[in-house]
């Protein structure tokens, strides 16, 4: 992307008048509403997918109404909430609840930017890549500390509190999964994790070292779903006990906003998990279709892939205990993270 | 790099102004029928009992207190993992002696039952006291008059 801008002010053009730094965040804005777009697209996508597959694993059809098969029913949906009244509860402190939509969305498309979407197709290439994904979807544990407590709610506080107590528990797993493959690589770029990864898919990190790298990525994967706040691990939201959780008092378009930021975290995620263990970017079968907008291809095809796994997840389990919720994060997957670098460090020097 | 963080805070920015631009959209095309009990705290139907900011389990604050001891230790692990390959055994044990005094600390706390997540026995808030805990906490601040007279007003 740098280069593309380079290019551009290199030319002699009408833009020659213009500040390079102007055109350079003009641009770089552009970009970034359309992937704010993208990010409502995703949702609009996942959530139609989400519906549907659950229908069909339940045997029923799911929505059938709106366009063929119902595809424009979520479209239908998004048009509904931005016509919906947005109720702010007397008692909520209003700013915070404001505020908070804002700092979901801006933090889910922060790490969006940073992922390794193909070798050419960049929009930030960090050095700390993994370090920057992991730091910025932290961010959205305070939006959901601050929503659930500018509400002034039971249910809200409550949500907001499990939801940030499951998070930074699972936070420890999914960093620490992260670092037995960082160690093999050397580095925390995503470009640097794709290259590790070339050729065909018995490179990708999760087939190396067997089986250590493979219990590392199912513990990110475990932890993960925890990270987005899905089955088995939804209580925040656990509907039977606190309504809606964080989101009881938002509707309308706010209440979109943290839905929309849910489906894009859900991307950032398996994104990751793509990106470092399932060879990011790279074809899985050599130089077969490999590289240019192909990347972008495979690497969304790999994210999908682990979102229907996620999807297939949820209407298979049922949730999770509170006190099992703390049980498998800091008992059953922290020793066994640890135990894999250890093992891995011990593999790499002998 | 700094292009790549310049351009990390621009789509930040962007996905702010992305979600202020679409509410005020919403704003625009939304009804505005507020009454007293639309705007009354959710709690199920029923009047809210005291304030929504209650007291919460102290649990939350023992599980934040481990994270943040996890996460120092994550932060000391990354940049040590990046240059692992490079420093090789001396590396190793000296990370194996820092994680290791760590997991000590974890075994404290798991012994401890610090890691469980059970109901406190005894005390104000304890499963035999908490009849008389809520009667004292019910002094709401709205009534079913009110509520009423303003479904009329809306009506």
């Amino acid at each position: 992307m740098q280069e593309l801008i380079a290019s551009i002010l290199a030319g002699e053009n009408f833009l020659s008048d213009v500040p390079p730094v102007l055109i350079t965040v003009v641009f770089m804005s552009a970009a970034g509403l359309l992937f704010a777009s993208l990010a409502a697209i995703n949702a609009l996508i996942a959530v139609y997918l989400e519906r549907k597959v659950s229908a069909h694993m339940q045997d029923r059809l799911g929505p059938m109404e709106v366009g063929p098969h119902g595809t424009l029913q979520t479209l239908a949906d998004a048009v509904k909430l931005l016509l919906k009244e947005d109720i702010v509860p007397q008692n909520a402190d209003r700013f915070l609840h404001t505020l908070a939509p804002f700092l979901v969305f801006a933090a889910a498309i922060g790490a969006l930017v940073a992922l390794p979407y193909s070798s050419a197709f960049l929009f930030a290439n960090f050095d700390i890549g993994v370090l920057f994904v992991i730091s910025i979807t932290s961010l959205t544990v305070i939006a959901i500390i601050i929503a659930g407590w500018a509400s002034n709610n039971k249910w809200s506080l409550l949500g907001g509190m499990r939801s940030a107590a499951q998070i930074v528990s699972y936070e420890i797993p999914t960093a620490l999964a992260l670092l037995v493959i960082i160690m093999q690589v050397g580095s925390l770029n995503f470009q640097q994790i794709a290259t590790a990864q070339t050729g065909w898919f018995w490179h990708w990190h999760v087939f190396q070292f067997f089986p250590f790298n493979l219990i590392a990525f199912l513990i990110f994967f475990v932890a993960s779903l925890a990270e987005v706040n899905r089955t088995p691990f939804d209580l925040p939201e656990a509907e039977s006990e606190l309504v809606a959780g964080f989101m009881t008092e938002y509707s309308g378009f706010k209440w979109a906003v943290f839905m929309l930021s849910e489906y894009a975290n859900m991307i950032v995620v398996t994104g990751v998990g793509a990106a470092v263990f399932l060879g990011a970017h790279q074809s899985p079968f050599g130089n077969f279709m490999n590289g240019g907008v192909w990347g972008v291809f495979w690497f969304v095809g790999k994210a999908y892939g682990l979102v229907l796994v996620q999807i297939w997840l949820r209407w298979t389990l049922p949730r999770l205990r509170v006190d099992q919720l703390m049980y498998t994060s800091w008992k059953v997957l922290t020793p066994f993270a640890f135990a894999c670098i250890f093992a891995v460090g011990l593999w790499m020097i002998l | 790099m700094l292009f790549d963080f310049a351009s990390a805070l621009i789509f930040m920015l962007v996905a702010a102004a992305f979600v202020g631009v679409n509410l005020v959209i919403s704003r625009l095309l939304q009804p505005r029928n507020p009454t007293p009990g639309k705007e009354a705290t959710y709690e199920c139907g029923e009047l809210p009992v005291g304030s929504g900011w209650i007291q919460f389990n102290i649990r939350f604050y023992v599980i934040a207190l481990i994270f943040i001891i996890f996460d120092v230790e994550i932060v000391f692990l990354f940049p040590w993992a990046v240059v692992f390959k490079s420093l090789g055994l001396f590396a190793f044990v000296e990370m194996a002696v820092f994680i290791g005094i760590l997991l000590v600390g974890l075994a404290y706390v798991w012994r401890k039952g610090d890691l469980e997540w059970d109901k406190p026995q005894t005390g104000k808030y304890s499963r035999e006291a908490a009849p008389a805990y809520f009667e004292e906490a019910s002094s709401s601040s709205l009534s079913y008059e009110k509520l009423e007279s303003g479904n009329e007003v809306a009506v």
